[in-house]
């Protein structure tokens, strides 16, 4: 039984709004494009469990090239126009509300903080950030000293940051302040609000460089997305269609060429032959057990349920989960420490105005020698804009404040600036993903999440918090506090060049099933200091590429 | 010791914006339901709740308010938990949310007991406020009313946590910190600093500068 969380809409909650040869319009209030269908006995060429920066991305462009693909997703299929409310509460819709176990001693809150669950995957409800990798950080291990390396190399993903950034009308600066060079931005950045300005002042008082952040999210008109109104409400959903989710940028391409998208399709098995061949996918939707044949299938639901449906997908053939001949499914799960500085200034900031982050800082990404750093990887920060509860909840999980205090604290929040990072955090095999005793409401054991950060992981907040008050300070602030806590979910299916270490090749192909594929974040072997959304995208149009050029060469 | 609450921006409403384009017909309809269909209690039973309405009440003080103008919290909660509404997350150290709160609630009361001899909603203000912060502390006496449930983690990933998250989506609430509120399809046009759009907030009373 699937209850619905929200007031608003809630039919597409409870019954799939894409079927009879039509799915929603997105950029309408309740208007449907033409969708192609496929029957459960077809076999089509790929069947795509999840349709985030991985599923969403690879079905479009798989589609394109003229494969038959059915995307499936447990989510609804929104129409935001009609279905996103300017409510927090309500729009908890979005988030994979469904119960895991967190655990380890640092256990990390999943829900909100990390997962979405509709077409369109976590994208819906991201916060626009987009970034690129440094590029030594694809061979952190041999140029760098730590992690592991990406079976890929860094111009081929600089491609294919490009392709994805068009795609999306990234609006970015003139010219970035770090890395080597790349093309403008699609489009021109966003006026920075008052809460990056706090950062920028900061950054200039201490030397170092900052940049409007590349976001999301279009500042003029793209196609039938009006440009961003600066409405600030973009991490429970953009009712507007200027944010340019996967949802957004990719579902309708993906429909346009053939695509069949599946909502409210949650898959709780791939199947796989006597010759350990995957065969298609068992999925629960309109309350029934269906099963869609395929001649692939793409497992595309993120760090937590891509090695979650693996592990449950066991078999004769493959006793310990499919694709885990090496142990390695669900292990070397990342997130990125995300601490936090704040302080109330004397102006009215009013944070709560444009996208949360409109200002970043990459500077200790690319220093590697400093006296004072002494911690492996990276990490960015960006300025903030957390909604009403946002930050209520940050307050008060961090410090217990309650009654009076913690309303008077609260009604500063128009003069509140701050600073958070993302940072790294190490590969570590205990950092995993297993199966609970329990099971959820199909029958599928829940997913067990331990999470420990390690000392290195403990240096490098450490050293963002002494860096970041000093900037905060620098830039008028007072009171400064910290906060702690995680974000982005990275690696659980780790891609790399051996089988005894790792769960696929580098075209995202499982080493042990070869009509079996991963593509998502899970396949990310490090987590580096920047947000994860472009590298996972670009990661996904380079694989798509691959699979054409395999399929072309007869291998697939 | 506890100097009344002053909002620092006393004539503003961010329902006065209802009829405007800052607020579209999912979020009129949304924010209504939340304002008119006060959920009945469900899940909770009458000693647990009469203790959750004294936990609300510290955690969120409204003593400014008459009785019929305050934000009710413990409602929605028990009908959150009615509705098995998750969080999407269960921390491997806590039983399920559902049994968490029965639990909790339970435990506050018997640590009230054995403190004071007292149910927790009996007690005095100040009283409660020093159970609470004990708790948060880790530093609790009914010892087997807590087994299974580390108290620090009960108090502020469900107890806090969640109030917060009920009472700051409240309209009166988003009015009292000068949030702009719902904002669709209008957004804001001036983001720099200080600037503010008419749809705004005006600018708020400070201790200390434009104090009357
Ligand atoms: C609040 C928040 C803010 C963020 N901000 C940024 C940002 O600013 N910049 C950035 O780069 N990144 C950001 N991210 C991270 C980014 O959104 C994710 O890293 C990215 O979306 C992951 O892509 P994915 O394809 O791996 O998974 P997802 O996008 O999560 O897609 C997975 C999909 O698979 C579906 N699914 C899973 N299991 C099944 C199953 N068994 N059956 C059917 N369907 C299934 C899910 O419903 C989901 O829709 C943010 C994330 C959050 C939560
Ligand atoms: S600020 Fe822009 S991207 Fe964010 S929700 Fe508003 S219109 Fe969408």
């Amino acid at each position: 039984m699937t209850r619905p969380v929200g007031a608003a809409s809630h039919g597409a909650e409870v019954r799939p709004r894409a079927q009879g040869g039509r799915a929603p319009d997105v950029f309408s209030r309740d208007g449907t494009v033409a969708m192609r269908e496929f029957r459960d006995s077809d076999a089509v060429d790929f069947a795509i469990v999840g349709t985030g920066c991985g599923g969403g991305v690879l079905a479009a462009k798989l589609a394109e090239a003229g494969f038959s693909v059915v995307a499936l997703d447990a989510g609804p299929f929104w129409r935001p126009l009609a279905d996103f409310a300017s409510d927090e509460r309500e729009q908890d819709k979005l988030y994979w509300l469904d119960e895991r176990v967190s655990g380890g001693e640092d256990a990390i809150e999943l829900g909100s903080n990390n997962s979405g669950r509709c077409i369109g995957g976590t994208t819906v409800h991201f916060q626009m950030v987009s970034l690129r990798f440094r590029p030594e950080w694809f061979k952190a291990r041999t140029k760098l000293g730590y992690g592991f390396d990406w079976p890929v190399d860094w111009r081929t993903m600089w491609r294919y940051y490009a392709e994805v950034e068009n795609a999306c009308k990234i609006s970015g600066p003139i010219s970035y302040p770090w890395g080597p060079p790349r093309g403008r931005y699609p489009y021109r950045a966003h006026e920075v609000n008052a809460a990056g300005l706090v950062l920028a002042r900061g950054a200039e008082a201490l030397g170092v460089a900052w940049a409007p952040t590349p976001l999301c999210t279009v500042s003029a008109p793209h196609g039938k997305s009006p440009p961003c109104v600066y409405r600030g409400l973009c991490k429970i959903g953009c009712s507007t269609n200027a944010k340019q989710s996967v949802l957004i940028a990719f579902i309708p391409r993906a429909l346009a060429a053939g695509a069949e998208m599946r909502d409210l399709a949650m898959v709780g098995r791939v199947e796989t032959d006597g010759n350990g061949r995957a065969t298609g996918v068992h999925y629960h939707r309109s309350g029934e057990w269906r099963f869609q044949r395929a001649r692939n299938v793409v497992v595309s639901g993120y760090s937590i349920e891509t090695p979650r449906l693996l592990l449950n997908s066991a078999s004769p053939q493959h006793p310990d989960g499919l694709a885990n001949s090496s142990g390695a499914v669900g292990r070397y799960l990342m997130v990125h420490s995300n601490h936090a500085v704040w302080g109330e200034f004397d102006e009215e900031i009013r944070w709560y105005k444009g996208p949360p982050s409109m200002a970043c800082c990459e500077h200790w990404n690319y220093v590697d020698d400093h006296p004072t750093k002494d911690f492996f990887g990276g990490y960015s920060f960006m300025s903030q804009g957390p909604l009403p509860t946002d930050f209520a909840t940050s307050m008060v999980t961090n410090s217990g404040v309650f009654g009076m205090d913690l309303r008077r604290r609260m009604a500063n929040y128009n003069r509140m600036a701050g600073l958070k990072i993302v940072g790294e955090t190490q590969p570590q095999a205990e950092n995993r993903v297993t199966l609970a005793d329990e099971a959820d409401e199909f029958g599928i054991p829940r997913a067990h999440v331990a999470f420990s950060y390690c000392d290195n992981d403990k240096r490098l907040y450490r050293h963002s918090l002494t860096f970041m008050r000093r900037m905060l300070a620098a830039a008028g602030g007072r009171n400064i506090f910290e906060t702690e806590s995680t974000a982005h979910l990275m690696g659980g299916c780790r891609m790399g060049l051996s089988p005894d270490d790792s769960v696929t090749d580098a075209d995202g192909r499982t080493w042990d099933v070869p009509n079996l594929f991963v593509c998502d974040g899970s396949l990310m072997p490090t987590a580096s200091g920047v947000n994860p959304a472009m590298t996972i995208m670009a990661n996904s149009a380079r694989i798509a590429d691959r699979i054409k050029a395999l399929a072309a060469a007869g291998d697939l | 010791m506890s100097t009344p609450f002053r909002t620092p921006y006393p004539t503003y409403n961010v329902l006065d914006k209802w009829d405007s384009p800052s607020f579209n017909d999912q979020t009129r309809e949304v924010i209504g339901r939340r304002l008119d269909e006060v959920p009945p209690r469900r899940f909770f039973d009458a000693i647990q709740w009469a203790t959750l309405l004294a936990v609300c009440n510290r955690v969120i003080p409204q003593p400014e308010r008459r009785h019929d103008e305050r934000v009710p919290i413990a409602p929605w909660l028990d009908a959150a938990l009615h509705e098995r509404r998750g969080t999407g997350t269960r921390y491997a150290d806590m039983p399920t949310d559902r049994r968490s709160w029965k639990q909790g609630l339970d435990a506050i009361d018997a640590e009230a007991r054995v403190r004071h001899g007292l149910r927790f909603a009996a007690l005095a203000a100040d009283v409660q406020d020093a159970v609470l912060k004990a708790i948060d502390d880790g530093d609790v006496r009914a010892g087997e009313a807590w087994a299974g449930l580390p108290p620090k983690r009960f108090f502020r990933h469900l107890v806090l946590k969640e109030i917060v998250r009920i009472y700051y989506v409240h309209p009166a609430a988003m009015s009292e910190v000068g949030y702009g509120g719902p904002a669709s399809p209008r957004g804001y046009v001036r983001l720099g600093v200080d600037a503010i759009d008419p749809w705004e907030a005006p600018r708020g009373r400070w201790p200390g500068e434009n104090d009357e």
